[in-house]
């Protein structure tokens, strides 16, 4: 079986939105959209899954708030419980006032940093990727369907012309 | 076009018929052209500043901060003041992008590139001061909790010093991530623009092999999102940790419970009028006066008032509280900033930060670029004797008269502080020569609500509405 797909061209982000929602429709199998600039509703129009990375932040920030209360616990209160200037390291929530802010900047930090770097791996990209847009004029004003060849290539084709698009290509993929 | 639908009172953000090609143009003319003689004579202005800054830093560093005006009684002055008002300056690129961000606000997308560029160089320049002020920088490392051979020892979490160590540096690297993902759509604009291999090469590692896949841009919005979420509270707590090393001292006009919400609201009045400052530059030379439109700057001298404002309330408040309070020392603090000798730099702060903000109630002034640019430099004079009136007023006269002295900066004071202004325009002047200042991903998503041509395709809808009803429902 031959890995043929469709390249499919806009140059407006209504038209594409039309496009996709038509072939959904059609039953069509959309592979991949590129596109310039973050279209709202596409990835509802597509039928893309929700992200998580939100949770996965709630989930850093949890351990980034063990991490400064068990450290600071640690220090301050297990290992050294020293009188510093008249405050009482008895237990921890007796100076718990004083390792609030540090608490709440490591809450932050990891989870800012661990989504970043989540998002980063999923999405996989990182300073040495490739890119893989297929063509260059997606970064700038043009929006991309990639459809995979099934049954009727000819069909296929006029179909997607019909949809307002400014250029249909075929591509064999390896 | 009826989802793009928006109130016909909104002026349009993007000025002149420009289509989604005309903003990569548009954005990419100063990457891709070459540097004009003006911006090399500002180059080697900076450049010689920040240079001599750093001479200043190896001679502190070479010969102790005995070289400075410091002294036994005023510890903290020039080296202090310059840190705060970095930091400050800092806060509006957060402000920016992360809370305008919460707040939907489409005006934010042209500047909030250059405002991020500016929290990440100033807050460069802020943790220098940290660093050359101790005495013994060379054990700066100190200050972090990491195991070792003595006993393990470990550091004091009791000390704003050492919140301000989490905070800053929470501050600079969440940021540098936030800016960073937000440039990945450009970069990967200018990486499939470039011509010379080199360039592409560049572009190519900078922006991490983005392809702009519909995923990627749900996530990407995603992060965007849950980022500016976190930086709108990391923005706040930063300041008011930078607050707390006066706010938690026992010191007369340092001791107050109102400077973490004041020093926030001084921190975005003096960081808009950053970003006013080098904005109302930047679109005149890089030609983007389409994108930074007048509605920009009238929005920014907008916040500019209402944060000026606060900060008037805060000082009225600081004195109503100093005379209700009954404490002498307290009273006496007042009394010597307004009129012992370092009256003229109170006055000062008083007539910049309270007084020039309010010209901003007039349409005539607050639309006036000139006059824009003007009140922004004012501002930033302002908010610079602000941190030196509560710093040094406070400590060179304090409880015991016997310690009264006075303070008196020296050429090393001076070449530090001019050393990170230099260092700051060196930064930001090769930042506009190779990045993309305005977020061209974003802008171009704002294109059919908020430009001028897309605005006019409306109105002429609006007035066929029947006719072309069913061309407007898909």
């Amino acid at each position: 079986m031959s890995n043929k797909v469709l390249h499919v061209l806009y140059n407006d982000d209504d038209i594409l939105m039309d496009a996709v929602k038509k072939t959904r429709a059609a039953h069509h199998h959309i592979e991949e959209v590129f596109t310039p600039f973050p279209v709202h509703g596409l990835d509802k129009a597509m039928g893309l899954a929700p992200t998580r990375l939100a949770i996965c932040a709630f989930i850093y920030g949890l351990v980034g708030l063990s991490v400064a209360t068990s450290m600071m616990y640690y220090i301050m209160i297990v290992d050294w419980p020293q009188d510093i200037g008249g405050k009482p390291s008895f237990a921890y929530y007796m100076n718990m006032p004083a390792f609030v802010p540090v608490m709440f900047e490591m809450t932050v930090f990891f989870a800012a940093h661990l989504m970043v770097i989540t998002f980063y791996m999923r999405s996989r990209l990182w300073p040495f990727k490739q890119a893989e847009n297929p063509d260059v004029r997606t970064t700038d004003d043009h929006f991309l369907m990639e459809v995979p060849v099934h049954g009727d290539e000819n069909e296929l084709v006029s179909f997607f012309q019909q949809t307002g698009a400014v250029e249909v290509k075929v591509i064999e993929k390896h | 076009m009826s989802s793009h639908y928006e109130a016909p009172i909104r002026k349009p953000l993007i000025i002149g018929d420009k289509n989604y090609h005309d903003v990569t143009v548009d954005v990419a003319r100063p990457v891709e052209g070459r540097a004009n003689k003006q911006w090399w004579i500002a180059f080697a202005i900076s450049l010689t500043a920040f240079l001599w800054g750093v001479a200043s830093v190896a001679y502190t560093v070479g010969h102790g901060i005995g070289t400075w005006g410091s002294n036994k009684t005023v510890g903290w002055a020039w080296d202090i003041t310059n840190f705060v008002w970095w930091v400050g300056i800092g806060h509006a690129g957060t402000l920016i992008s992360a809370v305008l961000l919460l707040f939907r606000q489409k005006w934010r997308m042209a500047i909030n590139r250059s405002a991020e560029a500016m929290t990440i160089f100033s807050v460069v320049q802020a943790a220098m001061f940290p660093v050359f002020h101790m005495g013994r920088p060379w054990l700066a490392f100190y200050v972090m909790p990491i195991p070792n051979q003595y006993g393990s020892l470990w550091v004091n979490f009791n000390s704003p010093l050492l919140w301000d160590v989490f905070a800053i540096s929470t501050y600079l690297s969440v940021s540098l991530v936030f800016w960073w993902t937000g440039l990945l759509p450009d970069f990967a604009m200018l990486r499939d623009r470039a011509i010379t291999p080199f360039t592409k090469r560049v572009y190519s590692i900078l922006s991490f092999g983005w392809s702009g896949r519909a995923k990627d841009w749900q996530r990407f919005e995603e992060v965007s999102l849950v980022l500016a979420g976190l930086a709108t509270p990391l923005v706040l707590s930063v300041h008011t940790i930078v607050s707390f090393d006066f706010a938690t001292s026992v010191i007369p006009g340092w001791h107050t419970t109102i400077l973490p919400p004041y020093f926030v609201a001084g921190a975005i009045f003096s960081g808009f009028a950053m970003v006013n400052t080098l904005l109302i530059i930047m679109r005149k030379v890089s030609n983007l006066e389409a994108y930074i439109t007048i509605q920009h700057i009238e929005l920014m001298n907008i916040v500019i008032m209402i944060t000026g404002s606060i900060v008037g309330v805060a000082y009225i408040t600081e004195l109503f509280v100093a005379w209700y309070s009954g404490v002498e020392y307290e009273q006496y603090a007042f009394l010597n900033r307004a009129t012992g000798p370092y009256w003229w730099s109170y006055w000062l702060m008083m007539t910049c930060n309270v007084i020039s903000p309010q010209v901003m109630w007039f349409k005539k002034i607050r639309t006036s670029i000139t006059v824009s640019f003007v009140i922004s430099l004012v501002v930033n004079v302002g908010m610079w004797f602000e941190r030196f009136v509560i710093i040094v007023t406070s400590l060179h006269r304090d409880y015991l008269p016997s310690s009264w002295t006075m303070f008196q900066p020296t050429w090393v004071d001076a070449g530090f502080y001019i050393g990170t202004i230099g260092f700051f325009f060196v930064l930001f002047l090769l930042y506009s020569r190779s990045f993309p200042v305005i977020a061209q991903a974003e802008v171009k998503s704002i294109m059919k609500t908020s430009s001028e041509t897309y605005k006019k395709l409306h109105a002429a809808h609006a007035h066929d509405d029947h006719s072309h009803s069913e061309h407007n429902h898909h």
